[in-house]
């Protein structure tokens, strides 16, 4: 009897252990202006995935691309290796998607504000890393932004086990694979990428953990600016 | 956009200081900015800092049939790529003259000059060799984007190591990193790219000009050279005469240059290397330099997941299942004619089909009243349909 509670116990505690690994976010770090040329760049760098950020902007803007109300937004995702590709135009278009709806860009009408993001290590939650680092390039170069945002990736393993901020082993291996966009102010999902099958349960955990890892991003980001500041009086 | 120009101001002031032997960064006429090499995760990959200018540079391999004029070859690929956040005036997939200098320049140094043993790269001859791609990306310009490149692409070239492969008979075998240990890539020795930049037809001249010496510049004049000082190509631009003399003290500048900057270059493949080995943190994470003020570093952080499955569970119950039933999203406005809205198709109806509820019959009437005023034809048409819902009302 005591050997059976004692080998659940062992059980129980195993299990807690996977839950821990499973429920962390990587060591994740970022430095800011640290390019010369562009307005705003950082480099945000989630356990090794690390992207590079830039962004020009409010500036001039190609007359074909020009809108008469509001800034108009491009993103730009360059590869490490090779062209760019079907699967970067789609991160674009998700990160575009976000900085759109984060951006005040009516103050700035008739002008352009490009990010470009340039992938350094893949190793996992690319898109989320992406999403980062482009709120941190934008907060660097200090346009006016309703709210901040920031991206989580979520898997879902094949036991259907929620791994929150997975690697590049672990998406291989994984069933589903979610990215939310989460803002700042009310917390609400901006946008989601998903892959793979999962249930409605399955989703709305995974916006709930997401919810959750944002909180810590966003301290994160406070953190970060009270640090830059730090020595102004 | 285009990039800001050098106003005249501007011009004037860095001619007179060049004139004066000074420089507007305070450096000494042959000296180079600060260079900092750093190794990623994977091997191949790297970021040169030139001062402010930056440069990322990977190297990948494939493989792939060899050319048919050369069977026994591999092949060396390289892509120089101006990214447009390394300057605003730099447009995507554009090919500008810059840039195809740039990659001409890095070609003649690197392919050119056999630095690369590119016979010990075949694996069956006339079927099967290794293709070397060398990716150079520019994150940031701040001038004398040649020499950073040229650091960076024989950085990565010499840290790169290629999968190991097994011929049996016919069949080839590509071994993972796990099952055998990759190998480096043969290289001869290490060329280095030199700029000078001649101001005012020639008469001075500055190593390592930053971008907006640059701009002032009259000529360029870029020699590759070895450590063991054998040129690997020079080339001059700018369309500037140069007297033999110069050119020769340029070499011989060059000369030192190259050790310096080779020394260097082994010192952080050695360093990587001694990392890897003692099983230490590596890569461009840890690279990161952590007392500066913009930057700040977040161990793990374990996020709650405790009453995850509660909220959900509450969010999928308190959701309603969506009616059936879908409401037109369109409202008819009174005083607005819109085709085909609101008026029960005609095609091939049964009179057993019809059985539409009481409100839509109502709104069928206010159109038809407007269509009735200003489009007979349609009227027409649509007669057996009026027809039709008067009969379904009268049901």
């Amino acid at each position: 009897m005591t050997r059976m509670s004692a080998t659940r116990g062992l059980c129980m505690r195993t299990m807690m252990e996977l839950d821990q690994s499973c429920s962390v976010l990587r060591e994740y770090g970022s430095e800011q202006s640290l390019l010369s040329k562009p307005d705003g760049s950082s480099t945000f760098v989630q356990g090794d995935t690390s992207i590079l950020a830039g962004v020009y902007g409010p500036a001039e803007v190609k007359v074909s691309k020009e809108i008469y109300d509001r800034a108009t937004v491009e993103v730009l995702i360059q590869p490490k290796m090779g062209l760019p590709g079907v699967r970067e135009r789609a991160r674009e278009q998700c990160v575009r998607e976000t900085c759109e709806a984060a951006l005040l860009l009516t103050l700035h009408p008739r002008s352009s504000v490009t990010v470009v993001l340039q992938v350094i290590h893949d190793d996992g939650s690319l898109l989320s890393c992406c999403l980062n680092a482009a709120c941190m390039a934008l907060m660097d170069a200090g346009l006016p932004m309703s709210h901040l945002f920031c991206g989580v990736t979520c898997a879902i393993s094949k036991e259907g086990q929620i791994i929150i901020d997975p690697t590049a082993r672990q998406e291989k291996e994984c069933r589903a694979l979610l990215t939310f966009a989460i803002d700042s102010a009310e917390c609400n999902v901006l946008i989601s990428s998903t892959t793979g099958s999962f249930s409605v349960q399955e989703l709305q955990q995974c916006i709930a953990i997401s919810q959750k890892a944002s909180e810590q991003i966003f301290q994160f980001y406070r953190d970060s600016v009270k640090r830059r500041y730090s020595k102004i009086q | 956009m285009r990039d800001t120009p050098l106003s005249n101001c501007e011009r004037r002031f860095l001619l007179k200081a060049i004139e004066e032997k000074k420089r507007l960064d305070g450096r000494q006429t042959y000296d180079y900015r600060n260079i900092k090499i750093t190794f990623g995760t994977d091997y191949g990959c790297c970021i040169v800092e030139l001062g402010r200018t930056r440069v990322l540079c990977q190297v990948s391999c494939e493989l792939v049939p060899p050319k048919d004029s050369r069977p026994t070859e591999g092949i060396m690929f390289f892509n120089l790529e101006l990214s447009p956040m390394a300057s605003p005036a730099f447009e995507p997939n554009r090919q500008s003259e810059l840039l195809v200098m740039l990659n001409r320049q890095l070609e003649r140094c690197l392919r050119n000059s056999k630095c690369i043993d590119t016979e010990s790269l075949c694996v069956v001859s006339g079927e099967k060799v290794w293709q070397i791609r060398v990716d150079v990306h520019v994150l940031n310009h701040d001038g004398n984007l040649m020499d950073a490149a040229s650091i960076a692409a024989i950085s990565a070239l010499s840290h790169f190591r290629r999968p190991d492969v097994a011929i049996q008979g016919r069949d080839i075998t590509v071994f993972s990193p796990e099952e055998r240990d990759p190998i480096p890539l043969s290289i001869y020795h290490m060329p280095i790219c030199v700029s000078f930049a001649f101001f005012l037809q020639g008469s001075y001249l500055l190593v390592d000009p930053c971008e907006q010496e640059e701009r002032v510049k009259d000529g360029l004049l870029v020699i590759a050279m070895n450590k063991h000082r054998e040129i690997c190509s020079i080339q001059s631009s700018g369309g500037i005469m140069l007297l033999k003399d110069q050119v020769l003290r340029c070499s011989k500048i060059a000369s030192v240059k190259v050790s310096e900057i080779t020394e260097l270059i082994n010192k952080a493949l050695e360093n990587d290397k001694k990392i890897r080995k003692e099983g230490g943190k590596f890569g461009f994470a840890e690279s990161m330099p952590k007392e500066r003020i913009t930057t700040l570093k977040r161990e793990e952080a374990p996020v709650e997941m405790a009453d995850v499955k509660e909220t959900a569970n509450e969010i999928v119950n308190r959701t309603e299942t969506p009616t059936e039933v879908v409401s037109s999203p369109v409202l008819v406005a009174m005083g607005t004619a819109q085709v085909g809205e609101g008026i029960v198709n005609s095609w091939g109806l049964d009179e057993d089909e019809e059985d539409e509820p009481q409100t839509e019959d109502t709104k069928t009437d206010d159109v038809m009243v407007i269509s009735d005023s200003e489009e007979e034809e349609v009227v027409i048409l649509n007669e057996e349909a009026q027809k039709s819902t008067k009969l379904s009302k009268r049901k």
